[in-house]
Formats: structure tokens, C-alpha cells, sequence
């Protein structure tokens, strides 16, 4: 009965902490990631292990936090202990965690590599992607795998992304807007660029995310394996319609992938 | 100490103007400072409610606020223009004209003096025109709602530009975009004046016996994020003066060649946006740490005093404090892992921002370590430094995702960032302030607080914040984008999304609504609350050997002499089971 | 009392307060030169502001395809004379302030106003070589050397050093008539002094980092 002799305030946290540990630990087994649709797996491992490793120090350090506030607000105890500190703890739980933090720093360095240096396989499909307020254009190359210069200066109602008409390189490119095609289990290296001010690329299904800077082509690549419609997303705010700027990625089997092209390219002459 | 050296001090009391309002005082001055930042964060608070509102029902109309703000909500919708004005307004007044001016400028300027025995800053009237330059920034960032064509600035916080540089990109960017670059650049002035004094203060007005390893940690804190201050915010002055040239005077700081914006294309050339974003987050990682190490000075010191017990590992604990000030200066890239700067410069970002998550942890282990084996008081500023710790440690482990650049890839201006950065700073340092004012209100107005209203204020603030926030992670694992005025009419994988964010805006409601207990509580405690006596919690600080209210003149001219470090709180063989700094060792066991 | 004595610290428990010497109650290092610290740290600010303005530079600098050559550009021989303007004035500084400290108040007298002159011709020459440029056709958003942001640099960190100049010559103008009156105590123009100083210092890096470099 003793025991149980604590102020309210003290039950209250208890209560609260248990509660924190509990929903929080509870809610981080659902998943709440969208399912991977890219080959971007090591970063859901990363996620996971993640989840695993912060949520085991989230639950001890919360739960422990509560379990002292409730243990120590015993009033019967005449004073409190005078430690001022014990350099044998200190010097465990900062190398600890010190050891922890290299180890996950290093496989963070290990996947930024894998993911986001590593140059793409040179098979990999290409495909200019341009953000402006508020939609995305998509440029893909004619059948000699070349882009055509893009000028802003060029930019009219008929060319709305400003092909070089002078580069003959540009002659066959052709690009549509909004909705972007790619051929599933193929490697495609995004050339993101921007019009006006900074956008996003962003494909929550795909753990893609760019920005697009005006001024700059940033590159990133991935391979998009799973079948389906994906909603692409602007995540870096662009202005009044920002929340508009939404853009489609269809991924589609190869053959049908060509056809689209083909479909796209002759529209083009139709022009 | 007779009659005539009384009437002496009390011809030394000047007039009401001179008292109160234009007031050379660091007592007043920090006063003022703290009343000025709590109105800015409730009308701060204010926007976030708009901003919850339209998340929650988007383009919802309420025939209320089409009355009352037509411009704004025509019909009662929201216009996504007034959506942008607000979340950038909400985020400046909250990070810079609440957060860091209610704990550099107010405790900074209330406490330190006290805490290290001095009579007042080093220099009394450059700390006056910090606060009133404060007050003029803030004056033009608010009347940009009223006076600036095209409305307040609406780019964000963070103000990337070109959207903050073209006039043509988005409305706020006409005129309000000046008016944030002005306000901030009173708020820097500002800023630095108080900064300049604090560290000058701390390291030259020291009284006898206080040497640096016997000062509170709140003073150390404070005494840092001043430094810290100084030192980052030369960046950001050079980004505003850049930008405003850009915007004014046709130069390309920020602007790259080829911008196409609003059917022109722009004459500007060879700019970088990317500039812009390492000058700001060079600042603006810094400055989240300016805000966060007051409140962990506070928590140390509240902590210590409710478990009866020194502060576990005090050399450690300023050790981090100054690891952490330090180490801010170098991590300002792990918020530009997706920008577009060089990849391999991530990978030194990624490194830096788990490093100081080391000190970090201590600093938690050694909170979680001075409850061990007290015997705790849970009074209200006590409740809220242990909040402030669970908040704490929620928002730096939600960190540890954002530090590792591939997992940031996906979280990156998510809602999973507005939570993490809810929790780690704003929240954090929102609760360390309701402690300290707890805390240090008898000192300041001779009354307490009162418990009853501050422990049901307590109680709904902190379920609410977790109820608020927390569930703000999942939206962002799901992708959901922060800063969308409509998250579902374009976008069909938010829509299962949407209970959450009806759940999380009742809940900012309720948290909202608690916010006004606390200030009628404020304001009732001042006037009528039970009077205080000289050291109600049975304190060690030297502030806690002066009167309650302090009388106008800290000492008097007579320093006090300081014996030993402040947290002697059940010294074994002591009388009472606290020991302020002033006690002799050979007094320790008597009366004092 | 006696118990407190006794008291050992407990095993690997550390910080127990140490016992009390006497030159613990010194005063701090600092409280002397209080206004000096302070300026110190204003200056280590202001710094911080040049260098974040040079290192805007660099930065566009390095991201531009060309940059102009500025040997074409300026003029070595006015550019060395603006230089040694502005660093002697400096030391007519020093020696002004040590005349001071030793009482000679008339070798204070001619070095201090011969540091304002300085400071004068400097801003004078400044303003011609703008004058110059801009008869050139240079401003903050075009110029004849080809890369627009050149000049807006130029302008914007030159400007702003020169900025500096006028405050500190207004400053020490202003000191000067006040020490005539005899209402400025020597603190004040040793603190003058060390801004002074700084800004010339500063126009070192100025130099190395935009003309030179
Ligand atoms: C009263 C409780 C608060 C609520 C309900 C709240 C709510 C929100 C919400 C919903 C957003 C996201 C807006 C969007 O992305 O569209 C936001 C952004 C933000 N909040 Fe708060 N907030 C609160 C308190 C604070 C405090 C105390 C701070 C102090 C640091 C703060 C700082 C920020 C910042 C910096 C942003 C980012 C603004 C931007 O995107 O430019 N908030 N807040
Ligand atoms: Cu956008
Ligand atoms: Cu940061």
C-alpha cells in the first residue's frame, strides 16, 4: 500500500508516459510507408532498421523517464541521494551511443552511395523532366538518344519548353505533360530542371525525391519495378498552386511503352 | 545599511517612463521582451489554427470568417495566397519573434545578471535599444498584413528564392517579401546587440567566486546561444541584403540565366538559388539550437531543483552545451540533402548530424540519471521540464531519420519534418518557457503562479502537443507534403489520409484553446496571486537570496560572494536539504 | 559541520564541490576591459559578415564559366595607393592612441587628424575609381567585362567596406570634437581605434579575394 501512496500528478505522468510508449510503439508497426515500387529497397531497409533502433531507445528511455517519475515521487523517503554524477555511466552511455551513431553513419554512407552517387547503368533510359508553375513536362529523346538543346528563349505557345529549334538534335525529341511513361524494370535517369523557382520531384511510391533548381540539371536514376499509376508530386512549395502541381507516372511494360512513344512522336508530325 | 541609504536608493527609482516603458533595467527590459514575444506567439498561434482549420476541411467555407476577414476568405473559403501568408508568418514570428526573443531576450535579459551576481548588463542602454529595435521588426512584419499591396510575404519561412525574389512568382512576393527582409533585418540588429552584451556580461561581471564551472546551466545556455548567435547570424544579414538587391535593384545573387516566370523571360543571369539555401540554413540550423539551449539550461536547473538532487554529470552537461553550440555550425546541409548540391558534400552533412547527436543523448541520459534516486516535487515547472524531456527525445530520435540523408530522401519536406522539428524545437523550447515562467514568475512580479490553473494547463498542453504532432509522422512517411492548402483535391493518395489530419486539427484546437489559461493565468498571478516569499522552492541560485518581487537595484552594491556551485541540493550533512551559493562550508550544517 | 569534513567522495561519483581558495574570489580576467571585450566581439561579428560576403564570392565565382580578367579591369598603381592610404592610417592610429597614453597630447592631435585625412582620401578615391567604372557603363546588374554578377559583387562588398570607411571617419570626427571639448575619456579613442584597425584589416581580404585573386 505504500507503494501506491504517490501524489496524483505523479500517477498522471506515469499514465501519460505508458501511453506514449505504448501508442507510439504500436503505431510504428503499421505501415505507413507506401509499398516500394522501385528497386530503392535499401532505403525501406534503412526505414526498418531505423524504426527498430530509435523505437528501442524510444521505449526505454520514455518508459524509464515515467517509471522514475512515478518510483521517485515517493514522499515517505527523507532526502534524496546527493550523486553528482558516476564517470563509469557517463562514459558507457556516451560511447554507447557514440559506437551506435558510427555504425548507422557509415551504412548511411554506404546506401547515399548506392543510391544516389553511383552512376546509372548506361542502358538507362533518359528523360528530361521540366517543372514550371504549376505542371511537369516530360522530354524524351528521338531514336538517336539524343536531347535537343532546351532555350528559354525559344519559349511560345507551341514550345512551351523551349526546344533549340536550331539543334537538330531536338528535330525528333518529343514530350508530353504531366503524365510521365516509363517501361517497368528498366533503369531511367531523370534530368530535372526547373523553369522559374525550385520544385520537387517527388514519387512517394518510388523513394524518389529531386529538386528541380532552376539553372541547374540534377540527375538521379532509378528503376521503376512494379507495374501501376503512381501520383507524382511537387514537395517543395512553388507558389499559389503548388498544391496543384501533380503530375502522373505510368509504368508500363516495354511494349507498351513504345507505343506510346510512337504515338507521341507521330502527334508530333502531325504538328 | 540605515534610513538615508534607503531614501538614497529610492530617489534611483525614476518615473514611470523611464521605469517601465523606456527602461535601461535588464529586469524590465526582459519583462518587456517576454510580453512582446507572448503576444507574437499568439498571433502566431492565431494563423496555425487558420492553417489547421483549411488542412483539415480544405476549401471548406466558413460564412464566419467570410464576414469577419473578406479579403482573406471570400465566401468564406480561404484563397491559397492567404495559405502561404500565413504558414511563412506563423513560422517567422514563432522561430524568431517568440522563441528566440522570449528566451535570449527575456530570461537572457532577466536572469543573467542575477544568476552570475551583477547589477545589470554590461552596458544597460545598448540592451533598451535592443528591445525597441525588436519591437520595430516585429511592427513591420505584422503591418505587412495591412500596409504591403499583394499581402505578406508568402515564401516560406526559409524564403528560397526565386520565388521570394520575383515580384511575379506569388503574391507575397510583391511587397511583403521587403517587409520580412526589413523586419529581419531589425530583428538581426536587434539580435546582436543583446547577444554582444550577454557574452560580454557573462565573461567580464562575474561576481567574486562565481567562476565559470560554478555558473547555472541556464546561464552557460544562454551564454552559448548568445555566442552561437553572433556568430551565425552574419550569414543570413548578408542573404537578406543579397536578396534584397536581387529584388530591387535587377542584380542575380539567387537568380540563374533563363528564368522563365509569368509568361517573360527574365534578364537575369549567372545567379544561384543554391546560395541562398547554404547562407539561410547556415543561420537557420544554429538558430534552432539558439532556441533549443535556453530551454535545456532551464529543464537542467528546474530538474535539479523538483528532484532535490544535483544535476547529474555538470561537467558533461556543459561540455554538450558547448559541443552542441559548436558542432551547429557545421550540420546546416543535412536540410539540403535533395537540394541539388554536390552528393558527396551529403555524406559530410550526414557524418556531422549524427555526431552531435551524441551530445544530445548525454545531455538526456544525464536528466533521465538526476531523477534516479530523488525525491521529486511535481510542481508545475516541474511537470513541464519533464515534458519537455519526453519531447525531447521523441524529436531528436524522429531526427536520426532526417540525419541519414537515404531515409531523408523520403521524409524531406513532409509532414514528418513539421513534426520532428514540433517536437525538437518548437515544442521543446515552448514547454522549457512554460516551466521557466513556472519557475521564475515569483521573481519577476512577487506573486506565484497559480498551481491549480498551471497544472490543468499543463495537463491539456502536453496530451494535446503528443495528439498534435506525433500523428503528423505518419502522414509523413505516407509522403504527405507539408505546406499544401489542399492535400486532397489533386492528390488521391492523401484521401485515406484525411481522418488524421481532422483528428490532428481538433486536437491543435484543444491545444490552442489551452494556450488561453495560461495567459489569464499569467495575467491573474500577476495581480492577485498568492505573494511569494523570497525563495519559494527552496532554490540554490543567487537570483533566489533576493526579495521577491527583486528589488530595483539587484545588490545594491554589495555582491554577493559566491561559495560553491549551485546544485547542492541534499548535500549530505547539511542542514536543509538545499544549500544556496552564498553558504560558507563551515556554515553549511547551521541556519542559513 | 564535522561530518561535512569527513565526507570523501564516493567512489567514481564525481563533482562534488571543491573546497574554497582564495583566488577563486578573483575577479574575472574580463572586468577591466569590459567595453574592449565587447568590441572585440562586434568585430569578430562584423567579420564573420565580410567573410560571408567574400565567401558569396568564391562560391559564384567558382559556379561561373568565366570570370573577368581583373588585371584588365583595374588599375595596379591606384590600387596600391588606396592600400597604403588605408593601412598607414592605421598605424598614424596606433601611434596617435600610444601618444595619448604617454600624454602628448599634441602628437596625438596631428596623428589622429592625419588618420581622419586618410580615411578621407581613401573614400575619395573610391569614389572615383566608381565614378570610373560606372562612366564604363558598369552597375549592380550589368558591366562591360562580360559577367554581370562581377560587378554586382564588386559593388555590393566594395560599397559596403566603403560604408564602413565613412562610419569610422564620421566616428572619429565625431570622438575628435568631443576630446577637443574634453568630454570623451581615452577608452573611447583606444575603442575607436580597434575599429578602425578592423576595417582596414578587413580591406586586406577585400583586396586579396577580389582584386587579386
Ligand atoms: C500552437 C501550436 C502550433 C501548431 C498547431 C502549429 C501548426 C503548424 C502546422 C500545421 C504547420 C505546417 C504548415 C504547412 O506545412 O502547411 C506549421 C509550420 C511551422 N511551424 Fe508551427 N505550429 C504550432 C507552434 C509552433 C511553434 C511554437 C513554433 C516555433 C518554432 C512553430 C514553428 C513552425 C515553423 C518554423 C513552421 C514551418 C513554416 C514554413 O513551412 O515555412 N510552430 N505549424
Ligand atoms: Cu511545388
Ligand atoms: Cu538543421
Amino acid at each position: 500500500m505504500k507503494l501506491l501512496k504517490r501524489p496524483l500528478e505523479a500517477w498522471g505522468m506515469f499514465l501519460i508516459f505508458a501511453l506514449i510508449v505504448v501508442i507510439g510503439t504500436a503505431s510504428f508497426f503499421i505501415k505507413w510507408m507506401p509499398p516500394l515500387a522501385s528497386n530503392r529497397i535499401s532505403i525501406d531497409q534503412m526505414m526498418n532498421v531505423l524504426f527498430i533502433i530509435t523505437g528501442i531507445f524510444f521505449v526505454l528511455v520514455q518508459g524509464l523517464t515515467g517509471y522514475f517519475i512515478w518510483k521517485y515521487s515517493d514522499q515517505n523517503k527523507e532526502r534524496s541521494t546527493y550523486i553528482p554524477g558516476s564517470y563509469a555511466l557517463e562514459v558507457t552511455w556516451t560511447l554507447g551511443t557514440a559506437i551506435i551513431l558510427a555504425v548507422l553513419g557509415i551504412w548511411g554512407v554506404k546506401v547515399w552511395k548506392k543510391t544516389v552517387i553511383q552512376a546509372p547503368p548506361p542502358n538507362a533510359l533518359q528523360v528530361e523532366v521540366v517543372a514550371q508553375q504549376f505542371s511537369w513536362s516530360f522530354l524524351y529523346p528521338g531514336p538517336d538518344g539524343v536531347f535537343g538543346k532546351l532555350n528559354p528563349k525559344y519559349i511560345s505557345f507551341l514550345n512551351p519548353l523551349g526546344i533549340d529549334p536550331k539543334d537538330s538534335a531536338g528535330k525528333q525529341d518529343v514530350w508530353t505533360k504531366d503524365d510521365l511513361y516509363l517501361p517497368v524494370g528498366k533503369p531511367v535517369v531523370l534530368r530535372i530542371r526547373s523553369l522559374d523557382v525550385v520544385h520537387s520531384f517527388f514519387v512517394p511510391a518510388f523513394r524518389v525525391k529531386q529538386d528541380a533548381v532552376p539553372g541547374m540539371t540534377i540527375s538521379t536514376w532509378f528503376i521503376p519495378e512494379k507495374k501501376g499509376k503512381y501520383e507524382i508530386a511537387c514537395s517543395q512549395f512553388c507558389g499559389r498552386g503548388h498544391y496543384t502541381m501533380r503530375g502522373t507516372c505510368f509504368v508500363v511494360s516495354n511494349v507498351r511503352f513504345q507505343k506510346e512513344l510512337a504515338h507521341l512522336r507521330k502527334e508530333d508530325e502531325g504538328e | 545599511m540605515t534610513v538615508d541609504k534607503q531614501v538614497e536608493r529610492h530617489h534611483k527609482i525614476p518615473g514611470f517612463w523611464q521605469h517601465y516603458i523606456f527602461s535601461t533595467n535588464h529586469k524590465v527590459i526582459g519583462i518587456q521582451y517576454l510580453i512582446t514575444a507572448f503576444a507574437s506567439a499568439l498571433i502566431a498561434a492565431g494563423m496555425a489554427m487558420l492553417i489547421r482549420l483549411e488542412i483539415a476541411w480544405p476549401e471548406h467555407s466558413w460564412p464566419i470568417l467570410g464576414t469577419l476577414f473578406p479579403g482573406a476568405f471570400p465566401g468564406g473559403v480561404m484563397r491559397p495566397e492567404v495559405y502561404a501568408a500565413l504558414f511563412t508568418m506563423h513560422g517567422t514570428l514563432m522561430v524568431f519573434f517568440f522563441l528566440s526573443a522570449a528566451l535570449v531576450g527575456g530570461f537572457g535579459n532577466f536572469l543573467i545578471p542575477l544568476q552570475i551576481g551583477a547589477d545589470d548588463m554590461a552596458f544597460p542602454f545598448l540592451n533598451m535599444l535592443s528591445y525597441w529595435v525588436y519591437l520595430t521588426g516585429l511592427l513591420v512584419m505584422l503591418s505587412s498584413f495591412f500596409f504591403s499591396p499583394g499581402g505578406p510575404a508568402s515564401a516560406g519561412w526559409t524564403s528560397y528564392p526565386p520565388l521570394s525574389a520575383l515580384k511575379t512568382a506569388i503574391a507575397g512576393s510583391d511587397w511583403g517579401q521587403s517587409f520580412w527582409i526589413v523586419g529581419m533585418a531589425f530583428f538581426i540588429i536587434s539580435f546582436t546587440m543583446g547577444g554582444l552584451n550577454f557574452v560580454t556580461t557573462v565573461l567580464s561581471m562575474r561576481t567574486r567566486g562565481m567562476h565559470m564551472m560554478r555558473l547555472p546551466l541556464t546561464t552557460w545556455a544562454l551564454f552559448t546561444t548568445a555566442a552561437v548567435g553572433i556568430l551565425a547570424f552574419p550569414a543570413l544579414t548578408a542573404a537578406v541584403v543579397m536578396l534584397f538587391l536581387d529584388r530591387h535593384f535587377g542584380t542575380s545573387f539567387f537568380l540563374p540565366s533563363g528564368l522563365y516566370v509569368a509568361g517573360k523571360l527574365l534578364p537575369n543571369k549567372g545567379g544561384s538559388p543554391l546560395l541562398w539555401q547554404h547562407l539561410f540554413w547556415f543561420l537557420g540550423h544554429p538558430e534552432v539550437y539558439i532556441v533549443m539551449l535556453p530551454a535545456m539550461g532551464f529543464t537542467s536547473d528546474i530538474l535539479s531543483t523538483f528532484c532535490r538532487k544535483p544535476i547529474f554529470g555538470y561537467p558533461a552537461m556543459v561540455g554538450s552545451i558547448l559541443a552542441i553550440g559548436s558542432l551547429s555550425f557545421i550540420v546546416w546541409g543535412h536540410h539540403m540533402f535533395v537540394s541539388g548540391m554536390n552528393p558527396y558534400l551529403g555524406l559530410f552533412f550526414d557524418i556531422t548530424t549524427l555526431i552531435i547527436a551524441v551530445p544530445s543523448a548525454i545531455k538526456t541520459f544525464n536528466w533521465m540519471a538526476t531523477l534516479w534516486e530523488a525525491k521529486i516535487q511535481l510542481r508545475t515547472p516541474m511537470l513541464f521540464a519533464l515534458a519537455f524531456v519526453s519531447l525531447f527525445v521523441t524529436g531528436g530520435l524522429s531526427g536520426i531519420f532526417l540525419a541519414m540523408a537515404p531515409a531523408d530522401i523520403q521524409l524531406h519536406d513532409t509532414y514528418f519534418v513539421i513534426s520532428h522539428f514540433h517536437f525538437i524545437m518548437a515544442g521543446a523550447s515552448l514547454f522549457g518557457i512554460f516551466a521557466a515562467t513556472n519557475f521564475w514568475f515569483p521573481k519577476m512580479f512577487g506573486r506565484m503562479m497559480n498551481e491549480t490553473l498551471g497544472k490543468f494547463h499543463f495537463w491539456i498542453t502536453f496530451i494535446t502537443y503528443y495528439c498534435t504532432f506525433f500523428p503528423m509522422m505518419f502522414l509523413g512517411l505516407h509522403g504527405e507534403m507539408r505546406r499544401l492548402y489542399d492535400p486532397v483535391q489533386y492528390y488521391t493518395m492523401f484521401k485515406s489520409l484525411q481522418p488524421i489530419n481532422v483528428f490532428i486539427s481538433i486536437n491543435a484546437f484543444a491545444l490552442g484553446a489551452a494556450q488561453l489559461v495560461f495567459v489569464f493565468n499569467f495575467f491573474w498571478s500577476m495581480l492577485r496571486g498568492e505573494k511569494a516569499s523570497a525563495n519559494p522552492w527552496n532554490a540554490n541560485g543567487l537570483e533566489w537570496t533576493l526579495s521577491s518581487p527583486l528589488p530595483y537595484e539587484n545588490w545594491e552594491g554589495n555582491s554577493p560572494e559566491v561559495q560553491r556551485w549551485p546544485y547542492d541540493y541534499s548535500y549530505p550533512g547539511a542542514a536543509k536539504d538545499y544549500l544556496p551559493q552564498v553558504v560558507p562550508e563551515q556554515a553549511a550544517a547551521g541556519n542559513y | 559541520m564535522e561530518e561535512i569534513r569527513r565526507m570523501e567522495p564516493i567512489e567514481g561519483i564525481h563533482g562534488l564541490p571543491e573546497q574554497v581558495s582564495a583566488e577563486q574570489f578573483a575577479p574575472s580576467a574580463f572586468s577591466r576591459n569590459r567595453k574592449k571585450l565587447m568590441m572585440w566581439i562586434f568585430i569578430i561579428s562584423d567579420a564573420l559578415l565580410f567573410g560571408s560576403f567574400l565567401a558569396v564570392y568564391t562560391f559564384e565565382r567558382f559556379i561561373s564559366p568565366s570570370w573577368p580578367d581583373r588585371w584588365k579591369i583595374f588599375e595596379p598603381g591606384y590600387l596600391a595607393v588606396m592600400t597604403v592610404v588605408l593601412l598607414s592610417s592605421s598605424t598614424f592610429m596606433a601611434v596617435a592612441v600610444e601618444g595619448l597614453k604617454q600624454g602628448k597630447n599634441r602628437r596625438f592631435g596631428f596623428f589622429y587628424a592625419v588618420t581622419i585625412l586618410c580615411g578621407i582620401v581613401f573614400l575619395a578615391m573610391q569614389a572615383h575609381e566608381w565614378a570610373h567604372f560606372i562612366g564604363l557603363g558598369a552597375r549592380l546588374n550589368t558591366n562591360p567585362w562580360g559577367v554581370p554578377l562581377f560587378s554586382g559583387l564588386f559593388f555590393m562588398i566594395t560599397g559596403f567596406h566603403g560604408f564602413h570607411v565613412l562610419t569610422g571617419v564620421l566616428i572619429l570626427s565625431f570622438i575628435g570634437v568631443l576630446k577637443l571639448m574634453g568630454k570623451v575619456s581615452d577608452e573611447t579613442i583606444e575603442l575607436a581605434g580597434m575599429y578602425w584597425s578592423f576595417v582596414d584589416l578587413v580591406w586586406v581580404f577585400i583586396l586579396a579575394v577580389i582584386y587579386l585573386l
